[in-house]
């Protein structure tokens, strides 16, 4: 079997060894309410619901192309978009689920674009893997490995071109860090100072290829080559992951730094439904996380020992998560797929909006 | 009416758009403090400022991308490519990200964004240096692509790439920055897809743009001279939208057809009007449509030899002679 990922420990971590709730009484998690809590974690359930019915779908054929589970990585996005204030703008790759329902997005859209259907987010042009919502501040979902790194270098220019008190959140697998585009992003943001935070999702493989196998050296240490702050930490803590990036958040927001998070995390399905995951790591490994750091038992026990969650809560955020997910997919079955007709509108908007047509010829070609 | 270069209309779109609208900035390699590679930037940076004028590393996979990213979010990047041969290290971003992305989000998302620069042989840059891509770049839809051949032309079309609200493709020519013309002092605008006839005529339509338009208009000179020909030459001025019924009804005076164009003939932009010439006006035709174009290989260093792969006066006079007969 393939050598399990290694990833950097640094001060954050040295620092967490010595001060266990380091974290939790940060003031950004110190100012939660018991109702906020519960809500953060009934994000993580509802991603974990929304996943498993997808993937019931998908087993049926009801859903086609790729499908890219975000389970046991919920925490991460949860605990980031959580952060967002209204000039905070975010872009990930086509592990996308999780970002689109922690900023909010209906997950009876979210369910049809994966049908196919006219109703989905995307009026099913996008798929799983191109979820958006421009009215969130969700930039995508997008398809290739890397592709979105300039782009969030570019709504970080935005911002700041604007005189915005804003940042992006820029997320990429562990997998693109050997991009090119992702290394001219990096130059890019720390020579004009964008503000932008460079997330690095590291469950530990890029596809079927462990951390080891892919990447040289430590992966969030290569801002330094670039003098860019960078840190990392583990994904499965909500506490964790807020304090952490709300460091970088403020920074970004207050004096327009760049910086580069890893966060430490694992998926337990195959790169996408389609990779049958036997071949590149055990399922003791697996099983491990799962015990150890699955994000729904931890935040759960941490927040039952507070006092903030109850058994009966517990049970009706599940209850009421898995509902959701049915209910997504009972619209997306009753859902209409797109028209031929649909097939060239949103090319150009132009075509979508005739009346302020200001070019001539044609447009479309038999 | 002044006379400027092809160049200083550019600079004259680029400065009056700079003005009008405060979301225009300006970025690419050496675009400010050296001027522009090409000068077509010149003077902008002392003008507008670093904020707005903008050098960027050699890294275009990353500043085009970027730029999209930036246009998203509602600033007009006009990005400069130093030659648009280096749109290949880009593609991923011109093409997944620019061309798709008002797409895949079902119309949420907009990308208002101009890359321009050079998009031409005949410098004897080699291979690496003289690609023509507006073919490959119209083959996306979401994509307006955009060839100017004149002073004039180049202006009133820059000017509308800048408000266009899709992603242009704006491809200029190093052997016309020093071209002039006659560009009125006041505002103007060119729709995209609006082809031009360049000269009138009934015996034949020679369809080109770009560069070659020129090349044909000597061309045609010639034609009238010494053999009595006369020709028509339609300037498409804009690949994608596309005019084609300027085309159509050109076809439709004259009869006979010669597309010109600096381009590798396999799928090009010819063969696209070839086939919706023979499809829309089959019965219009005397003759088969013919076509000159690049001599299928990549771009010769050679300087003699290079002219004699491009389009040129000699070569379009013989093709339109056989075009005719």
């Amino acid at each position: 079997m393939s050598k399990k990922s290694t990833v950097l420990a640094d001060k954050n971590d040295a620092a967490g060894a010595a001060d266990p709730g380091r974290h939790r009484n940060a003031p950004i998690n110190k100012q939660l309410t018991a109702e906020q809590k519960i809500e953060l974690y009934r994000q993580i359930v509802r991603i974990r619901r929304f996943e498993e019915r997808s993937l019931r779908s998908y087993l049926k054929k009801q859903i086609g192309g790729f499908l890219h589970l975000y389970i046991g990585q919920e925490a991460l996005a949860v605990g980031c978009c959580s952060l967002m204030g209204k000039n905070d703008h975010i872009i990930t790759a086509y592990r996308d689920h999780g970002h689109a329902i922690a900023v909010g997005m209906d997950t009876r859209a979210l369910m049809a674009e994966l049908y196919g259907k006219i109703t989905g987010c995307s009026k099913g042009k996008g798929g799983s893997m191109h979820y958006f919502d421009p009215s969130k501040n969700y930039w995508g979902g997008h398809g290739i490995v890397g592709g979105q790194i300039p782009l969030g270098t570019g709504l970080a220019y935005a911002i700041k071109y604007k005189g915005l008190k804003g940042a992006a959140m820029a997320f990429m697998g562990d997998g693109a860090v050997n991009q090119g585009a992702v290394h001219e992003s990096y130059n890019l943001a720390a020579l004009w100072d964008l503000p932008v935070i460079f997330v690095i999702e590291n469950n530990g493989y890029s596809m079927g290829t462990s951390q080891t196998r892919s990447s040289a050296g430590d992966l969030a240490r290569r801002a330094e080559g670039y003098h860019m702050a960078w840190t990392s930490c583990d994904g499965y803590d909500l506490y964790e992951v807020r304090s952490v990036m709300n460091e970088y958040l403020v920074r970004a927001r207050e004096e327009s730094k760049p910086a580069v998070v890893e966060i430490r995390t694992y998926r337990y399905r195959g790169h996408s439904v389609a990779d049958p995951d036997k071949t590149y790591r055990d399922k003791a490994e697996i099983e491990e996380y799962q015990r150890t750091k699955d994000p729904i038992t931890h935040n759960q026990n941490q927040f039952l020992a507070e006092g903030v969650l109850t058994e009966a809560l517990i049970e009706s955020i599940d209850a009421d998560a898995r509902a959701e997910a049915d209910a997504a997919a009972d619209f997306a079955e009753a859902s209409p797929f797109p028209t031929v007709d649909d097939i060239q509108k949103d090319v150009y908007w132009e075509v979508d909006n005739p009346d302020k047509r200001t070019s001539e010829g044609r447009l479309f070609f038999e | 009416m002044p006379v400027i270069t092809y160049r200083e209309a550019l600079r004259h779109a680029l400065s009056e758009e700079l003005d009008r609208d405060p979301n225009v900035v300006i970025l690419g390699e050496e675009v400010a403090q050296f001027n522009g590679a090409y000068k077509v930037t010149e003077t902008l940076l002392a003008k507008y400022g670093p904020k707005r004028i903008v050098d960027t590393p050699i890294s275009e996979a990353g500043f085009i991308g970027m730029g999209i990213g930036a246009s998203m979010l509602g600033v007009r990047p006009v990005m400069e490519l130093m030659f648009w041969s280096f749109y290949s290290v880009a593609f991923d971003q011109i093409l997944n990200n620019a061309a798709n992305v008002r797409y895949m989000s079902g119309g949420q998302i907009n990308c208002p964004i101009v890359i321009r620069g050079p998009a031409n042989g005949g410098t004897n840059v080699g291979a690496t240096h003289s690609h023509t891509p507006e073919n490959v770049l119209a083959n996306h839809p979401g994509v307006k692509v955009v060839v100017p051949s004149t002073p004039y032309d180049a202006k009133g079309l820059l000017k509308s790439a800048i408000r266009d609200n899709d992603p242009v493709f704006f491809l200029e020519n190093t052997m016309l920055y020093g071209d002039k013309g006659e560009v009125p002092e006041e505002e103007y605008l060119i729709p995209l897809g609006k082809a031009d006839i360049k000269r009138e005529g009934t015996d034949l339509s020679i369809i080109t743009y770009g560069r070659s338009a020129m090349q044909s208009l000597a061309a045609a000179e010639l034609l009238e001279k010494e053999y009595d020909i006369s020709a028509e030459v339609v300037d498409l001025r804009s690949i994608r939208p596309l005019d084609i019924e300027t085309v159509l009804a050109s076809v439709s005076r004259t009869h006979r057809v010669l597309i010109v164009e600096e381009q590798k003939p396999f799928a090009s932009v010819g063969s696209q009007l070839a086939f919706m010439i023979q499809r829309e006006a089959f019965d219009e035709l005397d003759g088969p449509i013919h076509r000159l174009a690049t001599v299928d290989a990549p771009a010769i260093y050679s300087p003699p030899v290079e002219i004699e792969q491009l389009p040129n006066p000699q070569r379009i006079l013989k093709a339109a002679l056989a075009a005719v007969a």
